[in-house]
């Protein structure tokens, strides 16, 4: 069969199911398309071949013999670089950790395992994910398949590059601030963060502890709910874990109310991607939606609240890659404080110095009231403003973000610019709430635009609705031709 | 010590817990494994692991309070404490900052045979950090990370200490505590209790506190002690010579007898402390926490006092009793026999079976002895039926074996003879083989009956009833 690479997940386990195909021949059309694509997306900082036509070949055993099989038995599944394989390289796209290999494996990544998964590799990132391009990994920067000359996004730059480009049907992303909606938005292609303590953080490399959260990626809402199925539920490795029972989704919206805070469609947002928004909604308004307005008012806050608290958390986080017990070791080895002082400025980029000084400094004595308690008080404020509008509606519409792909080097020059993008990501992460990324057609540089559906806690399947009624509305998501 | 100042003490002591598991994975919480064996990721700090609190730290910590008499904080917060060093592996250590578990409480210590109340300002729990082997011929450092997540308590006291005496008391009193409650090996040759020392004098009189110096390293109670009359010492001839108190942190040389300058208050550490964002508040129900209370046993101040109020008994007796929770609970279950006088028992226990605790290097709890066994033993001396000598004789053989007192008495033939006529015949002999002693006695050294009386239980192989002797003895000389 030809394209094999090319199928969705659930294309791909019809055909397993059916025994037209084996994982085996998945796999293999899987590792040539990566071949011969990834010299130019470079969505991997590691390939997993051998490993995986492994894993493809026992799928296929356990099918063949008849046994119960997971439902991503056999399906390739690429995985973000912050989150621990075992005996596998993992970087989070830093030269910090550019030799590591985890003696474990991350919860989701045994779950993705237990499930019958086929792991191809692990995917190029923003340094310890921060970032918004994809420009900050140490090693490359993945490039977004519409137009290589920009960026897919970040900071799961390479899983949303990947996906984009029809390499896998899947992969794992991360999402602190952003990190799997925004360059799902910029490849066209779904990706949901769910919401926080849905989905174990064991082994997921720690930036923003009380932000992260692992989430799914995919070119299709089915194989967005599918692999979300797969890794979501309470883990007794993780004490912030909830239990968490998924719930099948529809694909009607009738009845459905749909906010939509005009704090949102402001002046930072490009009039381009307001306009295409704009239609969507009319799209699930035929579709029997009731749109209403709502109000947002902190908005404008959580951009600060949210650099505050990420970087503070990052900031003691990050202590640990010291130089002493794993990963890179500075150059300067004549006292313990040098070995610090040079591990630390060698073996992090600017961004992630950045981020931990800004995080040093809103914690320190004197400093601490003024910064990080006002901003863990604005959190507050923001998730009650998000709570009281949840209940005027179902759920929230916004833009996901103020423009389309930039060009690789655009922005790079400006930590300020690339910072503000995340404004209409941020506020659901503070508020611990679930997100999606709808793609929504493209601008006038035929680069992808999309809408971010957002909802109570535990409210996934509600935001699978919307984005499935919106999928079967528009006849499916244009997929790139790479 | 110059009596002009009056020095003010504030200590505060760690404890590790001695729970079956670590505080935040699940490896074996034990001490002396081989270098780096119980360790995991987590405990590794490894990227991407995440700590879960392990429920018994929590328990046996308020247990703790309970006996600091604490007000106990049922919601517990975890803070982070940051700082670099190759012992923390993740680089920051998780404690608790401005929410302890258990704070406001006090601990009341015997000084001299005065009550001490010395306040409690708060317990914390906390892990502990590895050990890091300095080793020359290395050229550097090697790291043990077992100790990493070992649980800590960190009980922490007001400024209410006023001698190294006083600090030896709380010390000591702090170490029979956590071995009542069986949450501490408390072994300080181990490393499982260490304390640091806060130092300050002031003129004796004064209200307001000196500038304080704390003092690190400080790895015994004795050491504390040490350390304490030295740094006041130090302090005091500062002023003398009209200098100042800086405060700072110095580290004590135990075997130097004094200390050094660590770090002045300039290069003291910002910790950055924040809540803990992988670790949810827990939160202890207030029934859990009254059912800890009731599990709480009479501790070894409370218990001594009552020894001395309720068993006259001397202070230093009531405290021996006390110190050690095993032999406590033995001398309180032959008390409950009511079959003797708690003085007795008292003496039995230091005397005797104390010599043999020492010998065999063990507890009470470890002999054959039971309350049982020893208490009818101390009543048939007290009902004259054996003499002191064969109590000695009949405790040698319950100290190893089960067996009714009764019973050796009648298979040894250990039964005193309080018979007159049997007696008559050895006081005649005894006094017929020892003219000399009748003469010294009819002298006026009447001291000599003693001698008379042992020779005549030696006769009676140490069956005969002394205080019957004693009198045959006196009346048969006279008679003579």
């Amino acid at each position: 069969m030809d394209k094999l690479y090319s199928l969705t997940a659930a294309q791909m386990k019809d055909l397993l199911d059916r025994k037209e195909v084996t994982s085996v021949e998945i796999t293999k059309s899987v590792i040539d398309r990566i071949e011969k694509t990834d010299g130019e997306i470079q969505a991997y900082t590691s390939y997993n071949f051998e490993q995986a036509l492994q894993q493809a070949a026992a799928a296929d055993e356990k099918r063949a013999k008849g046994e119960t099989v997971g439902e991503l038995a056999g399906i390739p599944v690429a995985v973000k670089d912050n989150m621990c394989t075992k005996n596998l390289r993992t970087t989070a796209g830093s030269k910090m950790l550019g030799n590591f290999v985890p003696p474990y494996n991350a919860t989701v990544v045994e779950k993705l395992l237990a499930d019958g998964a086929v792991i191809i590799g692990k995917t190029t990132m923003d340094e310890f994910a921060m970032g918004s391009s994809g420009e900050n990994s140490a090693f490359q920067v993945a490039r977004n398949p519409w137009d290589t000359t920009r960026v897919p996004g970040g900071s799961s730059s390479g899983s949303a590059a990947t996906v984009a480009a029809s390499q896998v049907p899947l992969a794992l992303g991360s999402d602190t601030g952003g990190s799997i909606r925004q360059p799902a938005c910029l490849t066209g292609i779904v990706g949901m963060k769910p919401t926080y303590g849905a989905v174990s953080r064991y082994g997921l490399i720690a930036y923003g502890s009380s932000l992260d959260q692992i989430g799914p990626m995919a070119r299709t809402v089915d194989d967005t709910a599918m692999l979300f199925k797969a890794i979501c539920g309470k883990d007794k490795m993780d004490a912030t874990s909830k239990d968490y029972t998924y719930t099948p989704y529809g694909d009607s919206v009738k009845g459905m109310k749909l906010g939509l805070p005009k704090e949102y469609f402001g002046e930072g947002i490009s009039a381009e991607v307001k306009e295409r928004i704009y239609q969507a909604v009319e799209v699930l308004k035929a579709q029997g939606a009731e749109i209403v307005e709502v109000s947002l008012p902190s908005t404008d806050y959580a951009l600060s609240a949210y650099y505050i608290i990420a970087c503070a958390e990052a900031s003691s986080n990050l202590g640990r890659y010291d130089g002493v017990k794993y990963g890179f070791t500075g150059s300067d080895r004549s006292s313990l404080e040098n070995l610090y002082i040079s591990s630390r400025s060698e073996g992090f980029g600017e961004e992630v110095q950045r981020r931990i000084l800004l995080g040093t400094y809103v914690l320190s004595s004197g400093f601490y009231d003024a910064y990080y308690k006002k901003a863990k008080v604005l959190q507050k404020v923001i998730a009650k403003e998000f709570d009281d509008a949840l209940k005027l509606c179902d759920a929230i519409i916004t833009p996901l973000n103020p423009t389309t792909a930039f060009k690789i080097g655009e922005k790079s020059n400006d930590p300020v610019a690339m910072w503000a993008g995340d404004i209409c990501t941020v506020t659901l992460n503070i508020a611990g709430l679930p997100g999606i990324n709808v793609p929504c057609g493209f601008d006038s540089n035929n680069m992808p635009v999309g809408f971010q559906v957002l909802g109570r806690k535990f409210s996934e399947s509600t935001l699978l609705t919307i984005a499935k009624c919106y999928e079967n509305t528009v006849g499916g998501f244009a997929v790139k031709e790479f | 010590m110059n009596s002009n100042y009056e020095i003010v003490v504030g200590l505060e002591v760690h404890a590790e817990l001695s729970t079956e598991t670590k505080i935040f994975c699940g490896c074996k919480n034990e001490f002396g494994a081989e270098v780096n064996t119980n360790v995991c990721p987590v405990c590794m700090g490894l990227p991407g692991t995440l700590p879960v609190l392990n429920e018994q730290v929590v328990e046996y910590a308020i247990k703790m309070g309970h006996a600091m008499n604490c007000t106990i904080n049922g919601t517990t917060k975890h803070d982070r404490k940051n700082y670099f060093y190759p012992d923390l592996p993740k680089s920051y250590q998780i404690s608790q900052f401005d929410i302890p578990l258990c704070e406001n409480g006090y601990l009341d210590v015997l000084v001299g045979d005065e009550v001490k109340r010395i306040g409690v300002t708060r317990i914390h729990i906390e892990e502990d950090a590895g050990k890091l082997i300095h080793d020359d011929s290395l050229g550097g450092s090697l790291a043990d990370y077992n100790r990493c997540g070992v649980p800590l308590i960190e009980i922490v006291s007001e400024p209410d200490i006023r001698s190294a005496d006083e600090a030896k008391a709380y010390l000591d009193t702090i170490h029979t505590t956590l071995l009542y409650l069986g949450i501490s090996d408390a072994k300080m040759q181990e490393g499982s209790v260490r304390c640091d020392v806060n130092v300050s004098v002031r003129p004796a009189g004064s209200t307001e506190f000196g500038t304080r110096v704390e003092m690190k390293n400080v790895n015994s109670f004795s050491a504390a002690h040490r350390a304490i009359n030295y740094e006041a010492a130090r302090q005091i001839k500062v002023l003398e010579e009209g200098g100042e108190i800086v405060q700072e942190t110095r580290r004590w040389d135990d075997v130097k007898g004094v200390n050094v300058l660590l770090r002045s208050k300039e290069d003291a550490q910002d910790y950055r402390y924040f809540p803990d964002p992988d670790l949810l508040t827990f939160v202890v129900s207030d029934e859990k926490i009254a059912e800890i209370k009731a599990s709480i046993p009479e501790l070894p101040v409370a218990k001594t006092m009552r020894y001395m109020s309720e068993y006259k008994l001397s202070r230093a007796d009531s405290e021996l009793l006390a110190l050690n929770k095993n032999t406590a609970a033995f001398f309180e279950a032959v008390i409950a026999t009511g079959k003797c006088e708690p003085k007795s028992v008292s003496n039995w226990i230091l005397g005797d079976i104390y010599k043999v605790l020492n010998e065999r290097k063990c507890e009470i709890t470890d002999l054959a002895l039971t309350p049982a066994n020893l208490a009818e033993m101390i009543s048939l001396i007290e009902k004259k039926t054996i003499s002191n000598a064969a109590g000695k004789t009949v405790l040698e053989v319950i100290l190893d074996e089960n067996k009714d007192p009764n019973e050796i008495v009648k298979e040894k033939g250990l039964a005193q003879v309080s018979d007159t006529g049997a007696l008559n015949a050895i006081v005649e002999k005894v006094l017929a083989n020892n003219e000399k002693a009748v003469t010294d006695f009819k002298n006026g050294k009447t001291n000599v009956v003693g001698f008379l009386v042992g020779q005549c239980m030696k006769e009676s192989k140490g069956k005969g009833n002394p205080a019957m002797l004693k009198d045959m003895v006196v009346a048969a000389i006279e008679k003579m």
